[in-house]
């Protein structure tokens, strides 16, 4: 029986996408890219099926689980199926998403299946409408300037803090609670 | 920015973190909520004077146990609840555990008196003031129980915001328990419940405006 589950194509999927996450979760940055690129098509066409009368809005929503699911990573359980987490904060986001623009027909059937969110994927990265780079530079120094150098310029932590004159510890705090902060100005500028 | 950049922004020199973030923040809750209890219960309220003889009594530790159940069964609900998509089977079953016990003996403690004993088992000498006491009590945990939260994921911020409430209602009315001179089951399974449930509804007042990410 067990066997039998495993052969199932998006099952198998899943336990590959369990494994990379794993590898990122333990500092595998390589791993947990492959990690958010394979997810990002899944939340694509999850979200992209259940928009479909806002086509425009599937890939801002699109980054802002993948902030989301980046930000909360330390939340996930070993022991849990990974599409039960990340499907839970899809719909979350789905949902805060259509609150926040007032879309009361809310397809309640159609969210609950957590199953499905591998079963689908889409490659087909649309233009984002919110620009990112613009938030990112409304952000005080202390979380933007970590963020620009580590991760967009691809300095190290420790030429960043020369770069900056901040502590090591604190560009790492700086990115850490400046993609958290990022993710709380997309709530807000919707 | 396009999304594969966004992904190179998150993914590069992603560090290991601590995959028992929400173990950690939540017994650090109970931790620092305690500790802030007995720092305002010392300062305010002062131990028992006859606590070194009512350790000694089976009813302290009935009530010590109840209160510790509580506070074993939000921990547990408030872990699930931090977590997307975790499972709440078994939750309810755990917060009615305790429940069921107190109002067990409450009940046979109730049915086996004297009936104008009765409101005095119920009411005892303490019932207008415990339930703000333990609420009182509850506050370094609630202010601590909702930033572990916040840290964490809740998909349910009305829910997880009442199972950190509940959290910190138990941790408070724990110590509470060195300070309180009553010991009758109804007492506690009616007013310790009304103190605990105070900050627990304030929780799932709050947790939909603190709770949300």
């Amino acid at each position: 029986m067990q066997r039998i589950e495993r052969e199932n194509p998006w099952r198998a999927r899943e336990d590959r996408l369990r494994e990379l996450l794993l590898a990122g979760l333990s500092g595998d940055s390589r791993r947990y890219q492959a990690f958010l690129e394979e997810l990002s098509k899944h939340l694509r066409a999850f979200l992209r099926k259940r928009l479909p009368s806002l086509p425009d809005e599937v890939e801002d929503l699109v980054q802002e689980a993948l902030l989301a699911i980046h930000n909360q990573r330390h939340t996930y359980d070993q022991r849990q199926p990974l599409s039960a987490w990340v499907h839970a904060i899809a719909r979350y986001k789905l949902v805060d998403f259509l609150r926040r623009r007032a879309v009361h027909d809310l397809p309640n059937e159609a969210l609950d299946a957590a199953d499905e969110i591998f079963t689908t994927a889409d490659a087909d990265a649309a233009e984002a409408r919110r620009d990112l780079h613009k938030l990112l530079d409304e952000l005080p120094d202390r979380h933007r300037l970590p963020i620009i150098h580590t991760r967009l310029d691809g300095h190290s932590v420790e030429e960043a803090a020369r770069l900056t004159g901040m502590s090591v510890s604190a560009v790492k705090i700086g990115v850490h609670r400046g993609l958290k902060a990022l993710a709380e100005k997309i709530r807000g500028t919707r | 920015m396009k999304t594969d950049e966004l992904i190179r922004l998150l993914a590069t020199g992603a560090d290991a973190v601590d995959t028992h973030a929400a173990e950690r923040r939540l017994a650090g809750a109970v931790g620092y909520g305690a500790v802030g209890a007995l720092l305002l219960m010392f300062a305010l309220l002062g131990v028992r004077a006859d606590l070194a003889q009512a350790v000694s009594s089976p009813s302290f530790w009935l009530k010590t146990g109840f209160v510790a159940g509580v506070l074993a069964a939000s921990t547990f609900a408030a872990w699930r609840l931090a977590r997307p998509g975790a499972r709440l089977a078994g939750v309810p079953a755990a917060l009615a555990a305790p429940l069921a016990v107190i109002w067990a003996f409450a009940a046979y403690a109730v049915l086996g008196a004297d009936p104008a004993q009765r409101a005095d088992l119920v009411l005892g000498a303490t019932w207008r003031w415990c339930p703000w006491l333990i609420a009182l009590l509850s506050l370094p945990a609630f202010v601590a129980a909702m930033r572990a939260m916040q840290g964490l994921a809740p998909t349910r911020p009305r829910l997880a915001g009442a199972a950190a409430g509940l959290l910190a209602g138990a941790t408070g009315a724990l110590v509470y328990c060195l300070h309180c001179p009553e010991s009758a089951p109804p007492f506690i399974g009616l007013w310790y419940v009304v103190g605990m449930l105070v900050p627990a509804l304030a929780g799932a007042a709050l947790g939909e405006r603190l709770l949300r990410w």
